[in-house]
């Protein structure tokens, strides 16, 4: 018998990106798809037989998910639906809800069942918070300094609370939380993809934080590999922060995407942030401001060593996929490389135009 | 800096000028930027060639050319963002280019700094330099930093532990970490002794860089002894480092208390100069700096778990102490004056 794959969240595009993903992985019988709606933009990439997939229009706040997972014999759950934003939702209460409530009542569901035998949880290095008294490098076991006061970061960390109270209720379910950093990628739809598509960055002044992002092409397959069976010499049970090798300052993602950046005084960036919620242009929570004035940073050896996954996508070669899928900044970096070596090269031709050190 | 640009010009590539990237000013936004880039370029490329040229050698010296094909490819790779920071936000090119070239002048020339025993780092692998911390403002511990990578043979950068107060401030964090420096906890410098990095920590902290000018070089307690339980974890060696010449050149008098709890500060400094001049009172005094390393204290002779045995992390700590506290004293009696 194979395995039978519940995914919540497949509205999303990572959810869909994943649910498709699983269908082609040999042994899986059937998939089962969660949401509020249907993908509006289902992938069909990649050859293979694909297993039989099944939409299941469900609010995970409302009881009926447990229906769901006894209808199908369900014996692995994969819990992508706690995010930042929402799109059946609008308001932060709502989203809030649907993360937390959401997750209490799959968990409620997954306590009753008899067939299940491993869950996946979406989780973020958010929880980790953004404060310059933390350490620089955040392990999957830095206690943070402050617990997240709000926002999806308190989420992730109530989210993560509950996960943890069934795991130990059910110890014969082998439990996977995965600590994603920013995900990027040339369609992902968060709100730091929103920021970076703005004209102009607004950036606080005085901070250049660190940021680290990961491919989404490497979360779906870290997901796949949290969903199946650990392969050999590796475990796929526990915590683990998942982000691609390497830092990318903010200012440098800045120049690579060719956007001028504006730097403000802290509290106006607050109000900037408080103007771009009010008039929908971007949503930019309190902590994305933390994000982007403090940065986070997390250690992957967990992920490279014990769960065995090495990321192909690096921070900066994800950022570069991203970057590349953007509309053209204020200052593209090709044009200013060239006026610069325009420059060198009037200097006289004895002297060396240096190329990219690629 | 002559290392770095040796090494650059290493890795140059000589490409002729008609496969040079360039770019027709007429597609999509921002060819207005490009357009007068590319003429404020040609102009002044132009009348460097011709009349300017030899007036051009004459101000800025032979070989001005070559400087500033290096400065262009800088700012190249400076304004595309290609370049690399690790995971503590350290960006070895702009250190290397622009913070330590900003300093080595005041090392070199102003405070004439006598680097000792510069052998006892070792070549590669991690090491803990450990320092007496005074001067009110942490100008001993940049003098440290220029001076490793100026006479190490190996050119190694020193990362330094800093006071959380450093990255709260807006600025001065985001220059200290470009610079390498990060927080002092046990995560960060326990992760940076594992790298294999040349950590650098000043434990008497703000009771030792804001003392009166009466304790001059009077070591105070050196904190819990953090840094010897991760010195002892990462099985690194611990090398002593006394700093003489320092402690004279903002000589603290008083300190305003109210201010300083007002501004939110440790302290404010009142030295003879400082705040009567205005911002002339705060350039220091010339002392002339000796900065010794002393013989390394080697951990690996202990277990890593022996971290966790608080009474020989004491005496160890005592033993750095005592340590630096004799090399400075001896230090003192071979000084000839405060200036010279």
């Amino acid at each position: 018998m194979g395995k039978v794959v519940l995914v919540t969240g497949v509205a999303r595009h990572l959810g869909a990106r994943f649910a498709e993903r699983i269908r082609r992985q040999p042994g899986v019988e059937l998939v089962v798809g969660v949401d509020v709606e249907p993908a509006r933009d289902a992938p069909t990439e990649g050859a293979g037989p694909l297993a039989p997939y099944v939409f299941a229009r469900a609010d995970l706040r409302r009881p009926a998910i447990a229906r769901v997972l006894a209808e199908h014999d369900v014996d692995t759950v994969v819990h992508l639906n706690v995010s930042a934003t929402n799109p059946g939702a609008p308001g932060r209460a709502a989203v809030k809800e649907i993360n937390v409530i959401g997750t209490m009542q799959l968990l409620g569901a997954c306590q009753q069942s008899t067939t299940l035998r491993r869950l996946v949880v979406k989780s973020t290095t958010e929880i980790y918070g953004s404060t310059p008294r933390d350490p620089a490098v955040f392990g999957e076991r830095t206690q943070p300094k402050h617990l997240p006061s709000g926002g999806f970061a308190k989420d992730a960390a109530e989210v993560e609370g509950y996960v943890r109270g069934f795991g130990r209720r059910r110890p014969d379910v082998a439990v996977s939380v995965l600590r994603f950093a920013n995900i990027v990628g040339p369609a992902a739809d968060t709100p730091l993809s929103e920021y970076f598509a703005l004209p102009v960055l607004p950036t606080a002044l005085g901070y250049d934080p660190r940021l680290q992002f990961v491919h989404e092409d490497d979360a779906v397959e870290v997901l796949r590999l949290a969903a199946l069976d650990p392969a050999r010499a590796t475990t796929n049970t526990g915590t683990f922060n998942v982000a691609g090798e390497g830092v990318l300052l903010l200012s440098q993602c800045a120049r690579r995407l060719g956007r001028p950046t504006v730097p403000v005084l802290l509290p106006a960036l607050g109000w900037v942030a408080a103007l771009a919620r009010q008039t929908r242009v971007t949503d930019f929570s309190p902590e994305q401001i933390g994000l982007l004035t403090h940065g986070r940073v997390v250690d992957t050896f967990q992920l490279r060593e014990t769960f065995g996954y090495q990321p192909r996508f690096s921070t900066p070669e994800a950022f570069g996929d991203f970057a590349a899928a953007q509309r053209r900044g204020l200052l593209p970096p090709e044009r200013l490389a060239a006026v610069t070596d325009r420059l060198t090269a009037l200097l006289g031709p004895e002297h060396p135009t240096r190329t990219d050190r690629s | 800096m002559t290392a770095a640009r040796e090494r650059s010009t290493g890795q140059a590539k000589v490409i002729p000028i008609e496969t040079a990237p360039s770019w027709t000013p007429n597609e999509g936004d921002g060819a207005g930027v490009g357009a007068f880039a590319s003429m404020l370029a040609d102009a002044v490329g132009g009348a460097l060639a011709g009349r300017l040229g030899p007036v051009a050698e004459s101000v800025l010296g032979k070989g001005w050319e070559g400087r500033a094909a290096n400065g262009l490819a800088f700012l190249r790779r400076r304004i595309t963002g290609d370049y690399e920071v690790d995971e503590f936000g350290f960006d070895r090119e702009l250190t290397e280019e622009v913070f330590l070239s900003a300093l080595r002048p005041l090392a070199e020339k102003y405070f004439r700094i006598e680097v000792r025993g510069i052998e006892n780092i070792p070549a590669e692998g991690g090491a803990l330099v450990v320092a007496n911390h005074s001067g009110t403002v942490p100008l001993d511990a940049l003098m440290t930093q220029v001076a490793i990578h100026d006479h190490h043979p190996n050119r190694r950068h020193l990362r330094m532990l800093a006071a959380d107060l450093v990255f709260v401030l807006p600025g001065v964090g985001e220059l200290a970490r470009k610079a390498g420096h990060t927080l002092a906890c046990n995560e960060d410098a326990q992760a940076l002794l594992e790298r294999g990095e040349v950590v650098g920590v000043w434990p008497e902290g703000f009771k030792g860089i804001g003392k009166p000018f009466a304790d001059r070089y009077k070591l105070q307690r050196f904190g819990r002894g953090g840094f010897v339980a991760s010195a002892l974890r990462a099985q690194v060696p611990i090398v002593p480092c006394s700093i003489v010449g320092a402690e004279e050149t903002y000589p603290m008098l008083g300190n305003a208390k109210t201010l300083a709890r007002l501004l939110g500060l440790p302290y404010v400094p009142i030295t003879p100069t400082f705040p009567w001049l205005g911002p002339l009172g705060a350039i220091p005094l010339p002392t002339k700096w000796t900065i010794q390393f002393g013989e390394p204290i080697s951990t690996d002779t202990h277990p890593p778990e022996a971290a966790d045995d608080p009474m020989l992390v004491f005496n160890l700590t005592d033993e750095v102490r005592e340590t630096i506290q004799h090399t400075l004293y001896r230090l003192l009696v071979q000084r000839r004056s405060v200036f010279f």
